[in-house]
């Protein structure tokens, strides 16, 4: 496995008490695998693939759990140490494509500085090496892009230099945070081409966040969907997205508008979830889903369910229970 | 009563997008205008939903705010229920037609009561005075939009972006409109609160006859919630068609790659053809039809002519290659 994570457990000590943003998440990518990490704002998607880099930001803290690259334990690792290995063997790419770049270097310098930082060529190499990071991220014309500055290029070509910078080292993971939502949905359909194809070729792992079920559906192999910090299912990505076991699930897939399905039908209504997330600092006791649940029953008030196999995927649901005592 | 509510004809809007005067005479640069709405025309229907898609700086937004008259035309007319939206007599259609923006962090005043703030346009609009017929017109209109007479008493901040939005539609609802332009209103909220959103806009327009303009880059949620669907490239409309049709049949190549684009939920394998290019500079539009460097249809007319709208059975389409059946 490139990456595992071990009952994660991310706490925000507040002067109101400690705000827990990630509450025991446990979930494996192999080499070469996209793993979806799906949930609406404020499920703790992000703050885990922070938690990865080692970039939380304080007063955010691990607070329990481990963080595993390649089997070598990465969350207790000084600064430097970590500063070495990302970059190196864990890549980063975010929503913002702008933000990302240094907007006062060509996106050439910005490469061979990456290069150069973390493996031991010659800044010639280097070049050489940053040309061929661009021209397998599909930009047209690297020669001239090269000597470019960030505000050169478009939106789309922005993010393929973002994605150039993160495999400039060959990492063995990749944490994708959004890398799509910036764009419109027709760069979006080419950055996600582009990113699943690299994942193969190279043999990195991806992790990749976003709120959008339809990425999710094109890119991943399994997904994770997380509420309130939590992981509520995870699975192989058709099982899940086709035969969504948790009531969150359901809700999730139900909303999510479908093209054509009933194109100019007057009045048609989608299945709608009741309420809202809880907030961080007021999360129910029992299932973290409970308020907004169709199927709730006493059980779910009280006792939180831990992931339970169900068919081929794994999920935190008291209904399941039952299915996971039968032996297999 | 007339049919048709708004009807826009031929509209376009320039932004002056030139370099400071002082740039100008020292460098020589010339005037440069931004064609951000090129000779647009459609007609919206009492009680139906027109949705306008299209990537960003296709001049959706634009074309609502120069519905809303946010925006002046610079060429062309827009006339809502008769009246054009430029004429002196426009001022009494105000609280006629209202609008929902997209982000509702930005859209209401963080100092105001919510009670306040969906208060405003009946006080604008002098619909209500006493204070005791506001007051039960807010609690009205919280309730309508699922919210609660109590909550007016609050502050936006103690709301979710969800919340915020049917804020945002009950101070749109308090001038009695007829008419909503809603620009993206869903696209900043999470999948399970859109769902909420989009069905309370279906629930209003059906209880209330309103009608919608719906702006949105979402085809999912277009095809969902609209009657009729334009399609707009680079400050053009390119097809415009009824919703089932565009989804079944497109027929503008530029209307076949979004469509392609969408990422398939259903899994079912089927191949996504890969979008080519991208949008090209607003400031320099590609000459004859705008689409004609990403389209694989194109041939030299395209290069050259723009096309003009021609009609097919359900759909007003400017495109040279369906009016030649190349496609």
């Amino acid at each position: 496995m490139t990456l595992e994570l071990e009952s994660l457990r991310i706490e925000f000590p507040t002067r109101r008490g400690t705000l827990v943003a990630v509450d025991g998440v446990s979930l494996s990518i192999a080499p070469g695998e996209v793993l979806g990490v799906v949930g609406e704002s404020g499920a703790g998607k992000s703050i885990t693939g922070m938690a990865v880099i080692g970039l939380l930001e304080p007063p955010g803290r691990i607070a329990a759990g481990r963080v595993l690259l390649e089997g070598e334990r990465i969350d207790n690792l000084p600064h430097e140490r970590m500063r070495r290995i990302r970059g190196r063997r864990i890549g980063a790419i975010f929503q913002d494509p702008l933000t990302s770049l240094n907007p006062l270097f060509t996106v050439g310098d910005q490469l061979v500085e990456t290069i150069l930082t973390h493996l031991e060529l010659t800044p010639a190499e280097a070049r050489t090496r940053a040309l061929a990071l661009l021209k397998e991220v599909g930009i047209p014309a690297p020669e001239s892009r090269i000597d470019h500055y960030p505000h050169q290029f478009s939106g789309g070509m922005r993010q393929r230099v973002v994605i150039a910078l993160a495999l400039a080292a060959e990492p063995r993971l990749v944490i994708a945070d959004e890398p799509t939502t910036a764009l419109d949905v027709s760069i979006q359909a080419q950055i996600i081409a582009l990113l699943k194809r690299l994942a193969r070729e190279h043999g990195t792992a991806v992790m990749l966040i976003t709120h959008d079920m339809g990425v999710i559906a094109e890119t991943a192999d399994r997904v994770a969907v997380m509420y309130a910090g939590r992981i509520a299912e995870i699975g192989p990505v058709r099982e899940v997205l086709r035969a969504p076991r948790h009531p969150y699930t359901v809700g999730l897939m139900g909303s999510i508008p479908k093209v054509g399905a009933g194109a100019g039908k007057r009045h048609a209504r989608l299945a709608q979830i009741e309420g809202a997330m809880p907030r961080l600092t007021a999360i129910p006791p029992g299932c973290a889903f409970n308020p907004r649940c169709p199927k709730r029953f006493e059980r779910c008030l009280a006792e939180r369910p831990e992931l339970v196999r169900s068919g081929a995927n794994e999920v935190a649901c008291w209904l399941y229970e039952r299915d996971a005592a039968q032996p297999r | 009563m007339n049919a048709t509510l708004l009807s826009l004809d031929n509209v376009g809007r320039d932004f002056d997008v030139s370099r400071p005067w002082l740039n100008r005479v020292l460098e020589g640069a010339p005037r440069q205008l931004l064609r951000a709405v090129d000779g647009v025309s459609f007609e919206v229907r009492r009680g139906e939903t027109l949705a306008l898609v299209g990537e960003s700086g296709c001049g959706k937004s634009t074309v609502a705010r120069l519905i809303v008259g946010l925006y002046a035309p610079s060429r062309g007319r827009v006339e809502f229920d008769g009246v054009d939206t430029a004429s002196p007599e426009a001022a009494r259609l105000r609280g006629r037609m209202q609008m929902i923006f997209q982000d509702p962090y930005a859209s209401l005043n963080p100092r105001w009561r919510v009670r306040d703030i969906v208060a405003e346009p009946i006080r604008v609009l002098g619909l209500l005075n006493r204070k005791d017929e506001i007051d039960r017109r807010v609690a009205e209109l919280l309730r309508q939009v699922g919210l609660t007479a109590e909550d007016g008493e609050k502050y936006p901040h103690e709301f979710s972006g969800g919340q915020r939005q049917r804020i945002s539609i009950a101070r749109a609802l308090s001038g009695n409109p007829e008419f909503l332009v809603c620009d993206e209103p869903t696209s900043a909220l999470d999948v399970s609160v859109q769902a909420q959103i989009l069905n309370l806009m279906t629930d209003l327009q059906e209880r209330l006859g309103l009608t919608y303009l719906f702006i949105s880059h979402n085809l999912a949620v277009v095809s969902h919630i609209a009657d009729r669907v334009g399609v707009m490239y680079l400050g053009r409309l390119v097809e415009l068609a009824r919703a089932e049709a565009i989804f079944a049949r497109p027929l503008h190549p530029y209307t076949r790659m979004l469509l392609d684009a969408i990422p398939d939920l259903e899994m079912s394998g089927k191949p996504r053809t890969p979008v080519a290019g991208e949008v090209p500079n607003p400031l320099d539009p590609p000459s004859g039809c705008a689409f004609h460097p990403r389209c694989p249809h194109a041939n030299d007319r395209c290069r050259t002519e723009r096309p003009k709208p021609i009609r097919r059975a359900q759909s007003v389409v400017e495109c040279h290659a369906v009016e030649e059946q190349r496609i």
